[in-house]
């Protein structure tokens, strides 16, 4: 079921968690949220599922106004960071929980949990309590309990921000052919831009309270709206006064055309590629990702002097509307460094 | 810290000391008293019509304030670990106000309000209603005594669980009561059984507050430890005979509770 969050607003005391956002979720769709902590992903997610309230705005599922709903009527499943798994209760009666709230046949209840095991892989693990289950084994239970009432929308709150990282690169993946195959419109709020990329079919990057922007992950990536957004979702080298991708940028040993001269500071081997650490007149750094065959062929060493040239189109010097990126002011130069400690956190 | 064999020994030395001038020594007499003529005699101590009515009395009372402290306990817990009610900081030190108030002015306060002149207690006495010199002011007493307990024990395990489990019930569809019920009760038992097990002990063994509001009247408003301080206070060996007898009956309770506090005790934090 679509779901649209209008115009909705929150504060926390002195913090604004939420200023003025709206956000449509098509139905069948898998939208990732993603932003650095504090953004605000995780208040709008729990403000449609209602475990919050606005202090403005309404939220709208399936066209129906459920701003005043409690949870319960709301029809969604959500699963949390650290599982909430009912501690007392086995794998077998967390799964059936909520379809025993509804007062479901027994037959009818035991056939579906069965179904929802089998799904997640937890067979054998019926009788065990929560406890004895790894993270990634209890985070699927979560969401084997989430899917059980069979919810009209699905809610992640970064599902698998607890786990290890080789257990979440293999959630994911399930995670997307689940969702694939049972076709709910999901929501799921992650911090981690490669994790939103690989699942997600749209994201949404959120930024201090706002939604900076919308799309699927190639536009997102390759026409960020904004400097956070260019930050927030991969590698970025500033060259004079514009925000590139590393591995936009070509080197060579000639200043022919918009190029900047730089100094190789350091070179990475890694694998396949080769970074080149940068060091430019004005004594800021930049890194450029080249492939190990263009690197052999410009034969750098440490101390060359190289000309770094941006993507076509990427002015090195501000232009009269000082489009894109604008001049480099200190609290952009700010907003790029929380983008870039927060990708890494 | 390293702490040498020899410090380590003179340490225990000095508990043990410690405690067995305190503790055991003085409980040891008591107990050596209480049979010192025979256990037949002993026996006939706490068979008297007055010993078997303050035994039950201090039992009733208990049946009443146990239960109703658990409800109100585990309620006030709730409040204070959920909520973010505007009150909370002063219920939070009100709660705490029976351990800091001495138990006789507990009694006396009481005394105030419901006594014959008191604020209520006129009232109470027009309807022909008697609270204080009678079992319902004793009640009032050992409620107000053992309120803290079970609200001290369970506030820590509720924060400990954290509302996650609470917030995915309710996403799972279930009420506030279906959620109290099969989620946030289950996750607190063994904290509500050890604050339970507290306060049984306290109101079997308060003495100051319920000793103000009693009439003292033996076979009707004598509770065990009242029993023992009315025996002992009496001139006359065999009085004397028959508040170490009651003691030790009042022991033996304590003892049984202390059985449970320590079955009880580790599980408390267990949130499984």
């Amino acid at each position: 079921m679509r779901i649209d969050a209008q115009a909705i607003a929150k504060r926390f005391g002195d913090f604004t968690a939420l200023e003025d956002v709206t956000l449509e979720v098509p139905e069948g769709s898998l939208t990732a949220l993603l932003g650095p902590s504090g953004s605000g992903k995780s208040t709008l997610l729990r403000i449609i599922a209602g475990l919050e309230a606005p202090d403005s705005g309404a939220v709208l599922i399936d066209g129906t106004d459920v701003t005043a709903a409690r949870p319960q009527e709301r029809g969604i499943g959500f699963v949390f960071q650290h599982y909430a798994a009912f501690a007392h209760m086995t794998v077998r009666e967390n799964i059936a929980f909520g379809l025993r709230i509804r007062k479901r046949p027994k037959d009818v209840v035991t056939a579906r949990v069965d179904e929802l095991l089998e799904l997640v892989g937890l067979m054998t693990w019926a009788g065990q309590r929560p406890g004895q289950l790894s993270g990634g084994q209890r985070q699927r239970m979560a969401l084997a309990r989430a899917l059980a009432v069979e919810p009209r929308v699905l809610l992640l709150d970064e599902p698998f921000g607890a786990l290890d990282a080789n257990v979440r690169a293999e959630l994911r993946r399930w995670l997307r052919r689940l969702h694939d195959e049972q076709g709910v419109t999901t929501v799921l709020v992650t911090h981690d831009q490669e994790e939103a990329m690989e699942v997600a079919d749209r994201i949404a990057v959120m930024h201090e309270g706002r939604i900076e922007q919308v799309g699927n992950p190639r536009e997102v990536y390759d026409h960020p709206a904004s400097d956070f957004v260019m930050g927030f979702l991969g590698p970025v080298s500033r060259l004079g006064h514009s925000l590139v991708r590393p591995h936009d940028v070509t080197l060579t040993h000639s200043p022919e055309g918009e190029v900047i001269e730089a100094m190789v500071a350091r070179i990475v081997h890694l694998g396949f590629e080769v970074r080149i650490e940068l060091e430019l007149p004005d004594g800021s750094t930049a890194g450029a990702q080249l492939t190990r065959a263009q690197a052999e062929a410009l034969e750098l060493a440490t101390g060359d002097i190289v000309y770094a040239r941006p993507p076509a189109g990427v002015p090195i010097e501000p232009s009269l509307e000082g489009a894109p990126g604008g001049p480099p002011t200190s609290a952009a130069r700010a907003a790029d460094l929380a983008a870039i400690d927060a990708a890494e956190s | 810290m390293v702490i040498s064999r020899r410090a380590t020994l003179s340490a225990r030395v000095v508990v043990l000391i410690y405690l067995g001038l305190l503790l055991l020594l003085p409980l040891g007499v008591v107990f050596e008293r209480t049979f010192a003529h025979g256990l037949a005699a002993a026996w006939g101590w706490i068979t008297t019509p007055a010993a078997i009515s303050a035994f039950w009395l201090s039992v009733i009372i208990a049946a009443i304030a146990v239960p109703l402290n658990t409800i109100f306990g585990v309620g006030c817990a709730l409040v204070l670990v959920r909520s973010r009610a505007r009150g909370r900081k002063v219920l939070d030190a009100l709660i705490d106000l029976p351990f800091a108030v001495s138990p006789v002015i507990v009694g006396l306060a009481l005394l105030l309000v419901y006594g014959q002149t008191g604020w209520f207690g006129t009232w109470f006495a027009h309807q022909g209603i008697r609270i204080i010199y009678a079992p319902t002011g004793m009640v009032l007493a050992t409620i107000f005594v053992s309120l803290p307990f079970v609200v001290r024990e369970v506030a820590p395990v509720l924060m400990e669980i954290g509302d996650e489990q609470e917030q995915a019930a309710a996403t799972l569809g279930a009420s506030g009561w279906q959620t109290f019920w099969r989620v946030t009760l289950p996750s607190i038992r063994w904290g509500v059984a050890y604050g339970v097990v507290l306060t049984t002990a306290r109101a079997l063994g308060e003495i100051g507050a319920v000793l103000v509001v009693s009439s003292n009247v033996a076979g009707s408003t004598l509770t065990l430890p009242l029993l023992v301080y009315q025996r002992d206070s009496q001139i006359g060996a065999g009085e004397i005979s028959g508040a170490y007898a009651a003691a030790t009956e009042l022991a033996v309770m304590s003892l049984i509770v202390l059985l449970a506090m320590t079955v009880l005790g580790p599980r408390r934090n267990e949130t499984k």
